[in-house]
Formats: C-alpha cells, structure tokens, sequence
C-alpha cells in the first residue's frame, strides 16, 4: 500500500489529471517497449495532448520532438517527467518559467529539490507516482486487471 | 465531477465494496457475472493496445474478466497488496506462481509442515522442472538461512500450517530471505487476511486457497496469487522478470511496470500459457463469501478454540494441534500474527492409533466427512488416509501427522451441538 509521503496526495493527483490537457513528457523514448512511451501512448489516447521533450528524436507518438521545455512555446499544463533525478532542478525550473500549471516525477524520479522548487512557485507536484496508473486508478481501467486501486466508494463511476 | 475522498477504510468495510465499484453502464450494485469468453474491441488499433499492454483492456477471459477482477482487487486491497490474479485453485496459484519466477538449477527452500498437496507438487511437479528443494523446520528460522544456496530464490511457508498449526515467525523469515535477496512467499489460506496480513510482516508475495475460508460455503473451487509491490525484481536473481521476454515480444516487465511488474508476468505470460483461469461464475460466489468474512472468522476461530480446548481436557486424547495449545509456550508469537484467533483447523490424536480414529469417523453425525476445510459448516478427516496419503512415516510425522490423528474444521454451528456430536463420537 502507498506509503503517505509528500507530493503524493490524492485530491492534486485527481486535480491535476482532471484539469490538464497538454502533457510535456520530459524523456519521451520513441522505443515502445520504454515505460516513457507506454505511458505518453496511454496519455494520447486517453485524448491528453503530448508534447515530446527530447533532444535525441524528431518525432515520438506523431508529435514533433523538442530539445527543451523552454522551447516549446504553446502552453503546458503538465509537465512529465522520465529523467535521472539530478537533472530534475533544471526542469522544475523551467517548469515554473513557462508557466506550467503541474510538475509529475514518475516512478524513480525522486528529488525534493526539484519539487520544492515548483511547490514554492505554486505549482502541483506529484512525485515517485506515475501518471498512467493514477490516470487509470481513479477515471480508467486499472480494476479490469486485479489492481488495488484502493477506490472504496458506492458511487457510479464518470466515464471520461 | 468530484474527488473520491482519502480516506483509509476499515477492513469490514472493505471485505463488503473493495474491488466492487457500482457498474457503471447499468449501476447494478452486486457485481455482475461478467459470463463471456471473450470481448468486442472498439477497433483495430485499441484491440492492439490491449494486447501490446499498452492500455487496460479485456481481451479473453483466460486471461481477464471483470467478475474476477473484482474479486481480485478485493483480496488484494485486503491483504494490503497492490494486485492479484486469480486461478482455477490455490494449486494453480501456486504453480503458476513457481513457473513465474523459478528456472531450471533453481533452488527452493519450504516449511516441512505443509499442506500434503504442496509438499507434492514442490516435491514431484518442481523435480520435473530440475527445482532443488529442502525442507526446513518453520519454527527455526535460523534452518532456513543455513539451507540457502547461491540458487536459492524463494522461501515457502504456511501463516499457519495445516494440519499441524505451526506458526511461522513471518518477520523473521521474511529478513532472512530479503538478506538472501530473495522473496518469502506465504500460502495464508488458513488465518485469512482479516486473522493475519504477511505483507504487513514483510512477506513479498501472498497465496490463498479461496475454496477454504474466503469463499466460506464449500461451493466453488479457487485460488489467488496477491503481490506486495515492495520486492526488487531487478536485484540480479531475477532475470525471468527483469530482463527482456521472448514470451512477450521483448518486454521488459519490472523495468516497464515498476511494482506491478511480477504481476503483469504472473497473467500475461503464465495465466496466458499455463491456462488455468478461475470461472466468473466462482468469482461471484467467493465475493458474496467474503462480503461476511470478518463476521464468520469471528465465529470460526471462537468456536474452534473451544472445542480444541474441551478437547484437550479429555483422558482419551493425545495432543491437540491447535496453534493456542500447541504453543502454549511461545504466547507472544500468536498474539503477534494472530491477535483475532489462531484459525478453525487443529488435529487432535486419538489413543488407539489408525483403528481409533477411523471408528471415530464412522460415529459422528453432524461433521462432515470430506477433503476440504474453512467451510462455514464443521468438517472432519482422517489425514493419513486421505489428504497426506501420498507421504511416507517420516513425512508425516514431519508434517505432525500420526496414524491416529482427525483432522477437523471447525463451523459456525452452535458450540454445544459440535460437542455433542463429538461426545457420542467418542462412545
């Protein structure tokens, strides 16, 4: 069970998988056995728009690649990211500069300072959570396969 | 649309709705019995994505269902897990769970007090496979770490072993395996996840026989396999998980789906090949049994307690199993792993050997005689000429099994009725 640590409180996750359209993947792979690519494929469809930040391909998922969050220029709301933690400062600083509305460190990517940084900006931070599995806890499929979505609730569910 | 609250239900509230959200196309409340083999795809491309595992999908009901996934995701949220998949029984929970995670030159090391049919299939089904396997004392962990090899790359044990009602030191155990790098595998059919929780001791994956207490009426036969999502696959022991499959075009299972990655290999691969799916129809009825669970085990474990004690205080038995009497002497264990009650199977031994114990059967009235337990009406065997009969003397006696021991389950009938058959058994 989810050990409750920061940046991994329920109502942001629902938050910011409710409110996000435009989804930054920071280390997209073009590889489609990469967990990067499983989860920006699962994102497309699910009708999220997926920007690939990454220096080393041209085009990932049929969307044009960039070297830099900084050079994407149309609005982010998320921004996911597949990267070493060490250089998760850098893009949590550039999150915050073009207005990213969250920061979304998958399973690994741990760093508090990265974090704090976009916190102190007022930015959403999920962290060590990855955004397919919680996209598909809480308005997807994952209890068609036995997962413990530790959803307990007697309400319908809202199809999205 | 509103956030589901965060909240952490308690474990009756949860035996009742986990895994059990209303269905949305219709709002039935009871889970539906999903009866189909298989399921239309919207189109070509999403019918890939399922397949690929790119997204959560039903494709075949060898592999997923949704009855079944309920029941599922309830045992898992239960145990406190972060998946399970079901199987057709708990011996095929168990072997799919081998054929998982153990290769060829492979070594296991076991509790010596297990239910007969394991000790079987570890013993016959694993030497087909070339699996080395030894035997250890499950109250001494200390035997399990000096029968660890370089290949070893599992401990197996029982919460509480059957018949013989030992009880493992599961936190113990369970550091000895992690200093090994290995995973302790519990079978937790007899304490059930509302008497003991492994993964709360360390364990890193749980097995359960639905047919005994979770399904609770003798009515269907069924098994899981629950994953605690903690364990390391990728340590360098576990190339069948972490490294890239030729059973699944090139996938790289706990690399691309991080804690689930044991339990994605464990269907899609093993259930997939190995074939043996639980029906939904049995799905639906172990979901009704464990909608009561809390409430039965209640009963069972008071009921059994009392007769074992009554039991014990008689001149013609020998010994009685139950883990409250058998561990007189270690209190604290049991009230460790086992606060709400030490389960519903014992063994007692009659004076008078084979002879004894078969006449003993003939005369009961209200015990059933059969080869099952944890059903909610009271059961009785013979051990030595039924469930362990395919063990040799030293076996069963390993397994603490002599030719004159009964096996009971006890029910949830009235205490004074149970006795009461039990006395004119005696006459």
């Amino acid at each position: 069970m989810p050990k409750t640590i920061k940046y991994q409180d329920p109502a942001t996750i629902q938050r910011v998988l409710r409110t996000g359209r435009s989804i930054a993947v920071v280390g997209l792979s073009a590889n489609a056995l990469r967990a990067s690519h499983f989860v920006g494929y699962y994102a497309q469809r699910h009708g999220y728009r997926i920007i690939p930040v990454n220096p080393r391909e041209e085009e990932v998922l049929g969307e044009p690649c960039f070297n830099s969050l900084t050079a994407v220029g149309d609005a982010v709301d998320v921004v996911n990211v597949f990267r070493d933690p060490s250089a998760v400062p850098a893009i949590a600083r550039e999150a915050v500069a073009i207005g990213a509305k969250a920061l979304w460190l998958q399973f690994g990517v741990i760093s508090d300072e990265g974090a704090a940084i976009a916190a102190d900006a007022g930015l959403d931070v999920v962290m060590d959570r990855c955004l397919k599995i919680e996209h598909a806890r809480y308005m997807g499929r994952m209890h068609w396969l036995g997962l413990n979505t530790e959803v307990v609730t007697a309400r319908r569910r809202i199809k999205r | 649309m509103t956030d589901l609250p965060d909240r952490q239900f308690g474990f009756r509230t949860r035996a009742l709705h986990a895994g059990a959200r209303p269905e949305p196309e219709t709002g039935a409340r009871a889970v539906p019995i999903f009866q189909t083999s298989s399921y239309v795809f919207e189109d070509p491309e999403s019918a890939a994505a399922y397949f690929n595992l790119q997204e959560y999908g039903n494709t075949y009901s060898r592999i997923m269902n949704p009855t079944v996934a309920a029941f599922e995701e309830r045992i898992a949220n239960l145990e406190g897990g972060v998946g399970g998949v079901a199987f057709a029984s708990g011996l095929a929970a168990q072997s799919a769970t081998f054929f998982t995670l153990l290769s060829p030159g492979d070594h296991v090391v076991a509790s010596r007090a297990l239910y007969g049919g394991s000790i079987t299939q570890l013993k016959h089904l694993l030497k087909k496979l070339s699996v080395e396997l030894t035997f250890v004392d499950p109250d001494d962990p200390d035997e399990w770490d000096r029968a660890t090899t370089e290949q070893t790359r599992l401990f197996f044990g029982e919460t509480i072993g059957n018949p013989g009602g030992n009880v493992m030191d599961i936190e113990r155990i369970a550091e000895v395996a992690h200093n090994h790098s290995i995973p302790l595998v519990m079978d937790n059919t007899f304490a059930t996840p509302y008497l003991c929780r492994p993964i709360e001791w360390g364990a890193d994956i749980v097995i359960h026989s639905a047919t005994k207490f979770l399904g609770g009426h003798g009515t269907s036969i069924g098994g899981v396999v629950i994953d605690s999502g903690d364990f390391d696959w990728s340590n360098g022991k576990f190339a069948v998980i972490a490294e890239p499959s030729d059973a699944y075009h090139g996938l790289a299972f706990h690399e691309t789906f991080g804690m689930y990655g044991f339990l994605m290999k464990l269907r899609s691969e093993t259930l997939r090949d190995l074939g043996g799916c639980m029906s939904p129809f049995n799905a639906f009825l172990f979901l009704q049994g464990i909608e009561t669970l809390p409430l039965r085990m209640d009963r069972h474990v008071s009921n059994a307690l009392g007769v074992a004690t009554w039991l014990d205080a008689r001149s013609d038995v020998i010994s009685v199993s139950h883990p409250a009497l058998h561990y007189r002497e270690n209190a604290a264990l049991l009230e460790k792993y086992l606060p709400k009650g030490a389960g519903a199977v014992f063994c007692f031994e009659l004076a008078g050997g084979r002879g004894a114990g078969q006449n003993f059967i003939r005369n009961v009235q209200l015990f059933s005689h059969l080869a099952n337990v944890g059903d909610a009406k009271s059961l009785i065997i013979h051990p030595a000429s039924t469930t362990h009969r395919q063990l040799n003397n030293d076996e069963l006696q390993a397994a603490g099994i002599a030719p004159g021991t009964i096996r009971l389950s006890i029910g949830i009938e009235d205490i004074d009725d149970l006795q009461w058959d039990l006395e004119q058994a005696f006459a």
